[in-house]
């Protein structure tokens, strides 16, 4: 299981490695490498080019500016889990970031690097659509930012174009009034999510003043379950709201069968995911207030 | 069985590009010209002959390859050594005093039976040292001792034992600060 | 003063080295000028190779050679059926290269030879295959049907063979029955996945004729003989050499895999020392699996629980062919009675052609079918009775005075009689009945249910016909110089400790301590005669031939020591690495016993000295070395088992359901193990709780998936669920001992154990805790969140 040959080019700069991306249809970045180079040992993947970004000071470093969390690309997630002004910022970052595999793999993985992975399954992904939070890309001449929800198009596919770098993920903090969980359904710890939901519930006199759901592993990208939210706004997160915005969870599990789950199965979890993630966010919410 | 008749010219390497590489092993200086596609768990075990860094997938779940790359366990076979280039690694044969003496997770798996055919050892010691060097005072309850070294694959021992040696271990080096 | 050494938890000695890095596995031999070997493997399950093109692999830079069936010379056919029966009337094994057909993905049709790996699995990529696809059938069960497609063509039904094995009178039992429980169940496909893949390097040597074979093998000296026949040189010139091994679990006691053979053959060829590590996915692909088969079990009882009569019918999933015979479900089938007394039965069973990859035996080898099949059927025995799972289970014990028990007319894998040799499987049960506390627990599970939360308990025993002949030697020599222990057998070691209880077993008679004795093994070179290890067999085997060699090397201990220090052999104790005067401080070290025993010519060191021929104490009437003496303390023996002895115990586990999300959760895990005498407990404890972990990842993670057209779906550790530290439970592992009369040191095999009743366990406790849901019983194993979900589901709509 030994990768095909290809060229490396380790660049200073983000200009520099737009350029070389752009000279080189078949050339791909490499941040962490946690995801793509087992791709290229089993020979799925076969650049012809790596241009590793791990030189470019720019893509490096993360800080809390304000209600923003700026994470370079090339922020190390367990460096991002581990922060303590991150944790202080939001702290739904390191329960999402516990569920991200293993330690020894967030070591190396990066934040940017699983964002543009976009594996419908994956957690990061699905915390910042439950966030709302941005990308920013990077092209020769200019940059954008990209809401999380219009970033995530299929599973491994994003609106990144083939000019453009992923260098910076913006995760906004964490509200105030406001709770958080996620909770998912592996078959192994630091599996991949049969399914997992992410919940903020800001509590207002005890309604839900704003609610925020996405799910992971339920359809082919990460998911805001808009109608499950819709459920619960203004009404307190328990009873017959909680119950509503469970059962319109369900509709977002789209997921065909596979090896692992039926469709039918995760339309349960993401029902059940839910309820409890709700919960444990109004729990917070509370608590917090 | 006859002689061999079709005996080839020795050839020493495959015709990949070669790039320069250098990085402190161990604590000390190396560099090697390299094919850029070479994993550095190859680099580690075929260029340095450092073979305690053991392969048992080269797809990053089981373990087996870790080292710490610049302070910080990770996966050798999820590595280019072009990568490593200009980084401090430290591999399971660092881990030991130069007399041989083991390391207090090494004794901690020593004590606690923490091995039975020794492949997947290397990687849990080398992910437990930097666990603890990270954390002096970690969590010693069974889930979180079993969430840490959930990034291992062992085939042999069933993990009682290695997490009865994390305890241990957690205790030697308290014990030695 | 004595110093025990048997029975004690003594640490390892391989321990220091493997911990500082300093094993030696295959891949970790510096073999100069090594080439490298990968092969091109078959990309469909059935086809006509219709062309076979590798020119342009041969022309990549780098490539040495490149072998197909058409320039492997005589190795171009079939490789050996290792153990033939008679009822095996359509036995197929696989060629080292594919010739025309294809019979599995993952099948070698092309070997390359190439500087690195890497290049090899560039020219790999190169050869162009063109096959003519055939149908397939996957599914077990329609593979027998007359009109299914054949994988062999000349083998109808896809069925190897028909067998059949009967005790008692089946018959008149079921004429009798009160009450008859039928279930049907299934296994599914797993694999042994040891962490360290199968390798193998090799160098021959032109000048002096010498074949130096490095396996990852778990049978040295088998290979040794295999591969002298096969390439027609004499075993003296064949030394294989399995160094640290990284695990077996009975996938590398399979041999001739085809680089086994391929290897050696181009080392020989070209020159040069060629080396094949396999990698993660051609574990998967191409080595060998193990474990489906479908039971339909019936079983005969009176009203009140007596089990009088059994019958199974079985088919066995044995792959695209059968090198091992039908070991696995030959063993099922001698265990499916377990520790129950049973005495009619009758089981029937074919093994079946599938087009995936070869099953041989994985551990525990055919009797976790025969556990979950009989275990189930116990379960649901109790639940129509209305009795108690335990009680079900106590009421048909062969009970602890009915030792030996044999069952008449039962050939077991040894080729010898069934006879279970001793064992007190009701107060194991008691043991752990208590340890578990299940009025206790029922209590508990009430008040849960209350809450709305799901707890069950599990329950499973199992019988482990362990430590098969035919026989394995000990040799035993003191090393004049050191003193150290030498100790030689013909196994070889996966992890399991033998260096240690080996040694244990030599010092407790020699008086050396225990990490002054080196035991060499996994060397051809080193002892020339035994098996392998299999089957539970080393301490029981290896392990009795040591001691008994052990006896021996005592005696000319005691004797020469007696000499050395005049006085009576009564009065010598030994101990501490010497041989001491009982109640004296004089002491004769082993090392200088050793010495003395060996008339010298030349002085190296100070007891040399004493043994020369001049030395006051060398003087003799005589020759030197007396008639009929041997120099030095030196002694072989061998241990020839007369037949299996049955290892047993019995597991129990509470587990939580969620039944929404389908998650289940261990809560606690017990065993009761008994093997007889235990040389060292932790290790006894290290080898049951590694199977018992194995047998989580059957129960409840691991399966091979193949899709219609037989393409495997998760052949990588990220889609097989291998269980991580946060899967398996915390066993509770306790130990009853009955010695067995069987072999001197009445030890009985543990290496399988834990891994039996696992699925079992995990069945019978999610069934236990989800009866108020009213679901199906449970036939299938792995058990998934997913199977849950469905028959929850299922209960709902019912």
């Amino acid at each position: 299981m030994k990768p095909a040959l290809f060229a490396y080019v380790a660049p200073q700069s983000v200009e520099e490695a737009l350029e070389l991306l752009a000279s080189d249809e078949m050339a791909r970045p490499l941040a962490g490498g946690q995801s793509l180079i087992p791709t290229m040992n089993f020979r799925i993947a076969a650049p012809s080019a790596l241009v590793d970004l791990r030189r470019i000071g720019a893509l490096n470093g993360h800080a809390v500016e304000g209600d923003v969390i700026r994470v370079g690309a090339m922020t190390r997630q367990r460096d991002l889990e581990r922060d303590e002004a991150v944790q202080r910022a939001n702290p739904l970052i390191a329960e999402v970031l516990g569920n991200v595999a293993h330690i020894v793999i967030r070591n190396r993985g990066t934040v940017g690097g699983s964002i543009a992975h976009a594996d419908a399954a994956a957690e990061l992904p699905c915390m910042l659509v439950a966030t709302g939070g941005t990308v920013v890309a990077r092209r020769a001449g200019g940059e954008r930012t990209i809401a999380a929800e219009d970033f995530f198009l299929f599973h491994m596919t994003t609106a990144l174009e083939a000019v453009e770098l992923l260098t910076e993920v913006r995760i906004p903090a964490l509200p105030p009034h406001t709770g958080y969980a996620f909770q998912e359904v592996a078959r192994r710890h630091g599996d991949y999510a049969l399914a997992g939901v992410c919940a903020l519930v800001t509590l207002k006199d005890g309604v839900c003043s704003a609610v925020r759901l996405a799910a992971c592993g339920v359809a082919s990208k990460p998911t805001r379950l808009a109608e499950a939210e819709a459920a619960l706004l203004g009404a307190p997160p328990e009873g017959e709201a909680l119950a509503r915005a469970a059962e319109a969870a369900r509709d977002y599990a789209t997921a065909a069968d596979d090896r692992q789950a039926s469709t039918d199965y995760r339309r349960d979890l993401a029902s059940a995911l839910v309820r409890r993630t709700v919960t444990k966010a109004a729990d917070r919410a509370r608590e917090r207030a | 069985m006859a002689r061999p008749t079709a005996r080839k010219e020795l050839i020493g390497q495959s015709s990949d590009p070669r790039v320069p590489v250098s990085m402190t092993v161990n604590g000390e200086r190396v560099e090697r010209e390299v094919s850029p596609r070479m994993l550095l768990s190859d680099f580690i075990r075929h260029e340095l002959r450092l073979t305690g860094t053991h392969v048992g997938c080269e797809h990053g779940v089981c373990g087996c390859c870790t080292v710490i790359i610049d302070g910080k366990a990770g996966r050798s076979c999820l590595a280019f050594a072009v990568q490593a280039d200009g980084a401090d690694i430290r591999t399971i044969e660092s881990v030991a005093a130069p007399d041989g003496s083991l390391h207090p997770v090494q004794q901690a798996f020593r004590e606690c039976h923490g091995l039975q055919c020794g492949y997947c050892t290397p990687g849990f010691v080398m992910s437990i040292v930097d666990y603890l060097e990270d954390n002096p005072d970690p969590d010693l309850s069974e889930d979180a001792i079993r969430e840490v070294l959930s990034g291992n694959l062992c085939r042999c021992t069933g993990y009682k034992n290695i997490v009865a040696a994390f305890r241990r271990s957690a205790e030697l080096m308290r014990g030695s600060r | 003063m004595s110093t025990r050494q048997f029975g004690e938890p003594i640490a390892r000695n391989a321990d220091a080295a493997l911990l500082r890095g300093e094993g030696s596995f295959i891949d970790d031999i510096d073999l100069p000028g090594a080439l490298h070997a990968a092969f091109a493997r078959s990309m469909v399950a059935r086809a006509k190779i219709r062309a076979i093109d590798t020119s342009a692999a041969e022309s990549l830079d780098g490539v040495v050679k490149v072998y197909t069936c058409d320039n492997i010379g005589a190795l171009d056919a079939p490789l050996p059926l290792l153990i033939p029966a008679p009822d095996l009337t359509h036995p197929k094994t696989q060629r080292p290269l594919a010739r025309d057909d294809v019979f599995y993905v993952g099948q070698s049709i092309a070997m390359v030879v190439a500087v690195d790996r890497y290049v090899a699995e560039d020219a790999v990529r190169l050869i162009d295959i063109d096959y003519d696809p055939l149908p397939v059938e996957m599914d077990l069960e329609r593979a027998v049907a007359d009109d299914a497609p054949r994988i062999h063509p000349d083998v109808p039904n896809n069925t190897a063979g028909r067998f059949r094995v009967e005790t008692g009178d089946t018959d008149a039992a079921f004429a009798q029955a009160e009450h008859i429980t039928r279930v049907k169940i299934r296994l599914e496909r797993s694999t042994a996945a040891p962490l360290e893949c199968r390798a193998i390097a090799a160098r021959w040597e032109a000048v002096t004729g010498e074949l130096t074979v490095w396996d990852g093998t778990q049978a040295t000296l088998s290979v040794r003989g295999g591969l002298a026949s096969l390439f027609q040189i004499d075993e003296d010139k064949v030394r294989v050499i399995a160094p640290n091994v990284g695990g077996g679990f009975g996938q590398k006691i399979m041999m001739f895999h085809p680089d086994e053979v391929l290897v050696p053959l181009a080392s020989m060829e070209l020159g040069r020392p060629v080396k094949y590590i396999e990698d993660r996915v051609e574990n998967f692909i191409g080595a060998s699996q193990e474990r489906t088969q479908i039971h339909t079990l019936e079983i005969a009882a009176t009203k009140d629980g007596r089990v009088i009569g059994l019958k199974d019918d079985f088919l066995h999933d044995t792959g695209a062919f059968i090198p091992y015979g039908i070991a696995v479900a030959h063993v099922s089938s001698t265990s499916i009675a377990g520790p129950y007394r049973i005495p009619n039965f009758r089981v029937t069973f074919r093994p079946v052609y599938l087009p995936m990859v070869q099953v041989t035996p994985y551990r525990g080898c055919g009797r976790p079918h025969a556990c979950y099949a009989i275990e189930r059927a116990m379960d649901q025995l109790a639940d129509e009775l209305g009795l108690d799972r335990f009680e079900v289970r106590r009421r048909n014990f062969i009970g602890k005075d009915e030792f030996p028990y044999p069952r008449e007319g039962l050939i077991f894998a040894d080729g010898l009689q069934v006879i279970y040799d001793s064992g007190d499987y009701e107060e194991a049960l008691e043991k752990l009945r208590q340890a578990i506390d299940v009025e206790g627990f029922r209590a508990e599970q009430a008040a849960a249910r209350e809450e709305g939360r799901y707890l069950g308990l599990g329950l499973g025993f199992y019988v482990e016909g362990t430590g098969l002949g035919p026989y394995e030697g000990g040799h035993i020599k003191i090393h004049p110089i050191t003193g150290k222990v030498y100790v030689n057998t013909g196994l070889t070691d996966q992890g399991q400790g033998h260096e240690t209880v080996f040694a244990q077993i030599a010092a407790e008679q020699t008086g050396a301590r225990v990490e002054d004795v080196i035991v060499v093994e996994g060397d051809t070179g080193a002892f020339e005669w035994g098996v392998a290890t299999f089957a539970s067999r080393a301490a029981v085997c290896s392990g009795n031939a040591i001691h008994m060699a052990a006896v021996k090397a005592r005696a000319q201990i005691v004797e020469a020591a007696a000499n050395m220090m005049e006085c009576s052999q009564e009065d010598i104790e030994l101990h501490d690495g010497a041989a001491w005067v009982k109640g004296t401080d004089r002491k004769a070290m082993l090392a200088e016993v050793a010495t003395a025993t060996n008339p010298l010519r030349y002085a190296f060191n100070e007891p040399s000295k004493s043994a020369t021929q001049f030395a006051p104490a060398s003087r003799h009437d005589g020759p030197p070395l007396a008639e009929g003496r041997t120099p030095g303390i030196e002694a072989t023996d061998y241990y020839s088992p007369p037949h299996a002895t049955w290892a047993f115990g019995a597991h129990a586990a509470v587990i939580e359901v969620d039944p929404e999300l389908c998650t289940i959760e261990v809560k606690r895990y017990i065993c009761i193990h008994d093997c007889g005498r235990m040389i060292n407990p932790t290790i006894v404890d290290g080898q049951v709780m590694g199977g018992i972990a194995q047998g989580v990842g059957g129960a409840f993670y691991e399966r091979c998936e193949f899709d219609e057209e037989g393409t495997p779906l998760n052949a990588n550790f990220m889609d097989f669920l291998m269980p991580y530290a946060t899967e398996v439970p915390n066993a509770e592992i306790m130990h009853s001992e009955t010695p067995t009369p069987l072999n001197p040191l009445g030890v009985k095999g543990v290496g399988e154990a834990g891994t039996i009743p696992v699925a079992q366990v995990y069945a019978s406790a999610v069934e236990d805790a989800l009866r108020p849901f009213g679901i199906a019983p449970i036939r299938e194993a792995p058990l998934t969140p997913d199977a849950i979900h469905r028959m929850l589901k299922q209960a709902r709509t019912s």
